[in-house]
């Protein structure tokens, strides 16, 4: 063999293994952006989880002497709802259900969808037509309608909006899981790992998994800042969280009488939602792009 | 194999059962045809992928298979392959069938296939050691002894372990990773790899270095190469027989000098005049054949080449030549003007000797 | 190109059955019995038995939607039960404001999303690109909802300067071109027109970047074209993804208007979804939806084609 060793091939350094995901992982942490999201995000999801813990006022207990009292008024950092129940601690603790009803139907969705889209695209044929034709028929919803016919159908309450957006994000997740999983599949390295002699499942398990498991959950993660505004959306018209609880959708909903006596207050929860949708959006951009290790 | 020299355990070869003289590939009547979805209202039609393809490949040999894109030659690698399930015909792998004395497991021991495009053909998420390795690992190798064989192949292919084996496919050159993919099908200790255009794409340069690595590897394991390719010159290095393929159909197939010294196909003669040369006064002006092939959803009835051939003539169009022999070692040509008393007006005479065997 | 269209229309037929059926089963999933809602709460055996065979609740389903299916195809998609009059009247009359409401929105999202796309996507990586990218993502995060509330904030309760909610005085029925009825239109198609606009711009800004980056444009800036002439060449090549993802928009802005509709009270289709729903409206919020899904399937078909106009590559069938 030493006839082959050339000084070009043996150029390459050596290196330590680092695996994919893990150089994925330092290039997220470098993006600033990124972390600054990432950083926000598990602000509010912990205190939305440490709520109790944080020493704020009662969220369900009202005063009609001090309603809609305005942001900065003493012992009410962010004023008082239409009831007079403390704002900030709505808003904390209104994170509990909100983020809850925006990001269970996505996961929900990441499972049966993935599932259905890896099936439909690795065994393709007939199974994957009749996957994929139904999958189209949703598709022929704009998927605020579907959301909200379904949901209306159904009837209001928290359980049926989770399961009219679980709905609506399975189509749109398989249909991403199939042609990721179809572009895979006829790679040339699953047609080696076939004529190793591999079944399915192993050649499922090592090489197609890897590969497309990336794609979908950044497609996911850009869905939970979509299924935010929608979940916060179906409480806004009644649909989803009934009051007294606290949720973003609902205490926009119920604000709604008070923007020309205290405008701002009324537009807090609002804010929230549109911190952790832009967070999700951003986060999803930074992952897809530490993704692409080839550049 | 135990004449190779590895530190490492390799699989068991698939045991030789035929001896020399039994042919370690037998193709008989391979065809794939593809359904092509018409027009609305049109009938479905078919593209003839392969058709009716019959060639042996002998023990310890190289066979070259030549052909412009689109003529069917992948197809055929991977119909060997068992990947693609094939219409009709019979593959013998050293006198045994899959399905009958020999499982489709053992099938791709014995032959492994190394493809055109080095990047597609490496998962990106697995190290190269991990690519090598899983092939051994799915016939029962233990993890540790798969990657050991896989750092002592890299070694065989000309990569030096330490540094190639924990790299990713996105981190080496072409010419590595063809390397790559060359260990990764000999992992399995196959006796017979397929090399569907397996240097095509690349540089002039790591393309010989690359078939002078399949040149030494072929001796130090006693492999038999079947070798598609589109390059003419890279076919005659490598191969000791060769085989024409024109829009699905052998058209010529014998020895390589046979060929090469006396085409008998006016298909193989454009494809050899059409060759560059680096003698002056050997270039060519006038292109051999003009137009594209015909499109493989039709293609026209009686020789399939008759539409691009100066001398065809109206038999040509009626009825499809039967591959014939010219001489007695092998050499067959599939045309009227090499098939004694043909009724073509360059057919030899049905009365000379030579032919008539 | 015939064949295509040919093609595409006939592959429409199932979507369109099975919208239909969708639309059919929602009343069905909606829990209890769906004759409830049209029953008065004190009403006899007797006159629930003929309510029921007088709406086929009787029948079996499969029959049901035969039924159902052949009277919607023949325009008759029953009557509200809110208001007694036939469905179908009622939503083309909302619909025709959300149309209208969509047009509006359209104007400024498309315009704003190309514009900052084109920009985005020609100086990339600048601070110019920062800064349309920042535009495009806050769009497409912001709660439209919420947006509506504080522009309604701001020009309404703080500046005085647009009205809050409605369409107008008199409602819709009394529409006219003027500033005395545009000025309600403006704060609701601002807010709609913003998810459009970030989309478009991110998918303008991709497009344009995809395309300059391709070796063609090098060859055309080698000889020599000027730098207007790249840009034809851009636009040219973006054209056909661009009016699909502009299509799509569209749809979604008439079929997604119920939330602004409600902050806005905006006469259209989507106020009347809401007010079907939590009237118990039952053939009032089937017939919406109906309306509105085949009204987003017939966009996506014209969309389809349209593109297949444009784009070179999907002529040959």
């Amino acid at each position: 063999m030493s006839t082959m060793t050339d000084t070009a091939l043996q150029a390459a350094p050596a290196t330590k293994a680092r695996g994919y995901w893990a150089t994925v992982a330092r290039r997220i942490a470098r993006d600033k952006v990124s972390m600054a999201c990432a950083i926000i995000l598990v602000l509010i999801f912990a205190s939305a989880l440490f709520a109790p813990w944080l020493g704020l006022a009662d969220p369900y207990q009202g005063s009609m002497i001090r309603r809609l009292r305005h942001i900065g008024t003493p012992g009410y950092p962010l004023g008082t709802d239409e009831l007079g129940r403390d704002m900030l601690a709505r808003l904390i603790y209104g994170g509990r259900l909100s983020l809850i009803i925006g990001i269970l139907p996505v996961i929900l969705a990441f499972v049966i969808g993935t599932s259905l889209g890896l099936v439909a695209g690795y065994v393709g044929g007939k199974l994957n037509t009749a996957i994929m034709r139904t999958v189209d028929v949703f598709y022929a919803f704009p998927s605020v309608l579907l959301a909200i016919a379904i949901s209306g159908a159904l009837g209001a309450g928290i359980v049926n909006s989770i399961v009219s957006l679980t709905i609506v994000f399975v189509p749109q997740i398989a249909r991403v899981a199939e042609s990721v999983t179809t572009g895979v599949r006829n790679m040339d390295f699953v047609e080696a790992a076939r004529a190793s002699g591999a079944g399915p499942f192993t050649i499922m398990r090592v090489h197609m998994l890897g590969n497309v498991l990336g794609p979908i959950f950044v497609y996911a993660t850009g869905l939970i800042s979509v299924s935010m505004i929608l979940a916060a959306g179906l409480s806004f018209l009644g649909l989803g969280t009934k009051p007294p609880e606290p949720e973003w959708g609902l205490m926009l909903n119920t604000l709604r009488t008070a923007i020309y006596v205290n405008p701002w207050v009324a537009a807090l929860p609002g804010a929230m939602i549109f911190a952790i949708s832009i967070c999700f959006n951003l986060l999803s951009d930074g992952m897809r792009s530490a993704m692409d290790i080839r550049n | 194999m135990t004449d190779a020299n590895l530190a490492a355990d390799m699989l068991e070869p698939i045991e030789d059962v035929g001896g020399a003289a039994q042919p370690l590939l037998q193709v008989t009547g391979l065809t794939k045809h593809f359904p092509v979805r018409g027009g609305l209202f049109s009938a479905r039609k078919t593209v003839r992928a392969v058709d009716n393809v019959s060639f042996v490949v002998m023990k310890g040999e190289t066979v070259g298979i030549v052909g412009e894109s689109g003529c069917g030659k992948s197809t055929t690698a991977r119909l060997l392959m068992h990947l693609m399930a094939r219409d009709a015909g019979d593959i013998v792998y050293d006198g045994m069938q899959v399905g009958q004395s020999l499982s489709l497991r053992e099938l791709r021991r014995g032959m492994q296939m190394v493809f055109q495009d080095s990047y597609a053909s490496l998962n990106p998420r697995l190290t190269i050691e991990e690519s090598i390795a899983f092939g051994p690992k799915v016939h029962g190798m233990a993890d540790g002894k798969a990657r050991a064989l896989a750092r002592e192949l890299l070694g065989k292919v000309g990569l030096r372990p330490e540094n190639f084996a924990n790299r990713y496919p996105h981190e080496i050159s072409g010419g590595q990773r063809q390397r790559v993919n060359i260990a990764r099908a000999l992992a399995l200790s196959p006796r017979l790899v397929i090399l569907d255009e397996a240097v095509s794409a690349l540089d002039k340069s790591v393309e010989a270095q690359v078939l002078n690595l399949l040149a030494d590897l072929k001796r130090e394991f006693g492999l038999t190469y079947l070798f598609i390719s589109h390059d003419l010159n890279v076919v005659r290095y490598i191969s000791d027989r060769v085989l024409v393929m024109y829009l699905g159909e052998v058209v010529e197939l014998g020895p390589v000098d046979a060929v090469w010294d006396a085409p008998a196909h006016p298909y193989t003669r454009a494809l050899l005049a059409a060759m560059p040369s680096s003698d002056p006064d050997k270039r060519t002006e006038v292109p051999p054949i003009s137009g594209d092939p015909p499109n493989p959803i039709d293609p026209p009835p009686g020789c399939r080449f008759h539409t691009r051939c100066p001398f065809a003539e109206p038999l040509c169009a009626n009825d499809t030549p039967k591959l014939s022999d010219l001489d007695t070692m092998g050499h067959q040509a599939a045309c009227y003007m090499a098939i004694a008393g043909s009724g073509h007006s360059r057919a030899p005479a049905k009365a000379t000797g030579a032919n008539a065997a | 190109m015939f064949a295509y269209i040919a093609r595409r229309i006939v592959y429409v037929i199932p979507i369109v059955l099975s919208v239909a059926l969708v639309c059919f089963l929602l009343v069905h999933i909606t829990p209890g019995d769906p004759l409830v809602a049209v029953l008065p709460a004190d009403a006899s055996q007797e006159l629930a038995a003929q309510l029921r065979s007088a709406y086929g609740f009787d029948r079996p389903l499969p029959v049901q939607f035969g039924l159902w299916l052949w009277r919607a195809i023949h325009g008759d998609l029953g009557n509200s039960i809110a208001t007694g009059r036939p469905v179908l009247s009622e939503v083309m009359h909302a619909v025709s404001n959300t149309v209208m409401l969509a047009i509006a929105a359209a104007i400024i999202g498309f315009t704003l999303g190309l514009l900052l796309g084109l920009i985005a996507g020609y100086f990339r990586d600048t601070w110019v690109d920062k800064v349309a990218t920042s535009f495009a993502i806050a769009g497409v995060s912001l709660p439209h909802y919420w947006l509506g509330m504080v522009l309604v904030i701001i020009f309404s309760v703080q500046l005085n300067w647009l009205p809050a909610v409605g369409a107008g005085a008199g409602g819709s029925g009394a529409w006219a071109w003027d500033w005395e009825h545009l000025r309600y239109l403006v704060l609701p198609a601002i807010t709609t027109s913003v998810i459009p606009m970030g989309i478009i711009t991110r998918t303008v800004r991709a497009l344009t970047g995809d395309i300059l980056s391709q070796d063609f444009v090098e060859a055309l800036r080698a000889k020599g074209l000027r730098e207007t002439g790249v840009f034809r060449h851009v636009v040219k090549n973006a054209a056909p993804t661009a009016l699909a993802v502009m299509g799509l928009q569209l749809g979604y802005m008439l079929g997604g208007s119920i939330l602004i509709e409600t902050v806005f009270s905006w006469p259209g289709s989507g106020l009347l979804l809401n007010s079907a729903i939590f009237q118990r409206d039952l053939p009032l919020l089937q017939g919406t939806i109906l309306v509105l899904a085949l009204f987003f399937v017939l966009l996506n078909l014209l969309v389809d084609i349209a593109q297949a106009a444009i784009d070179p590559r999907i002529k040959r069938s």
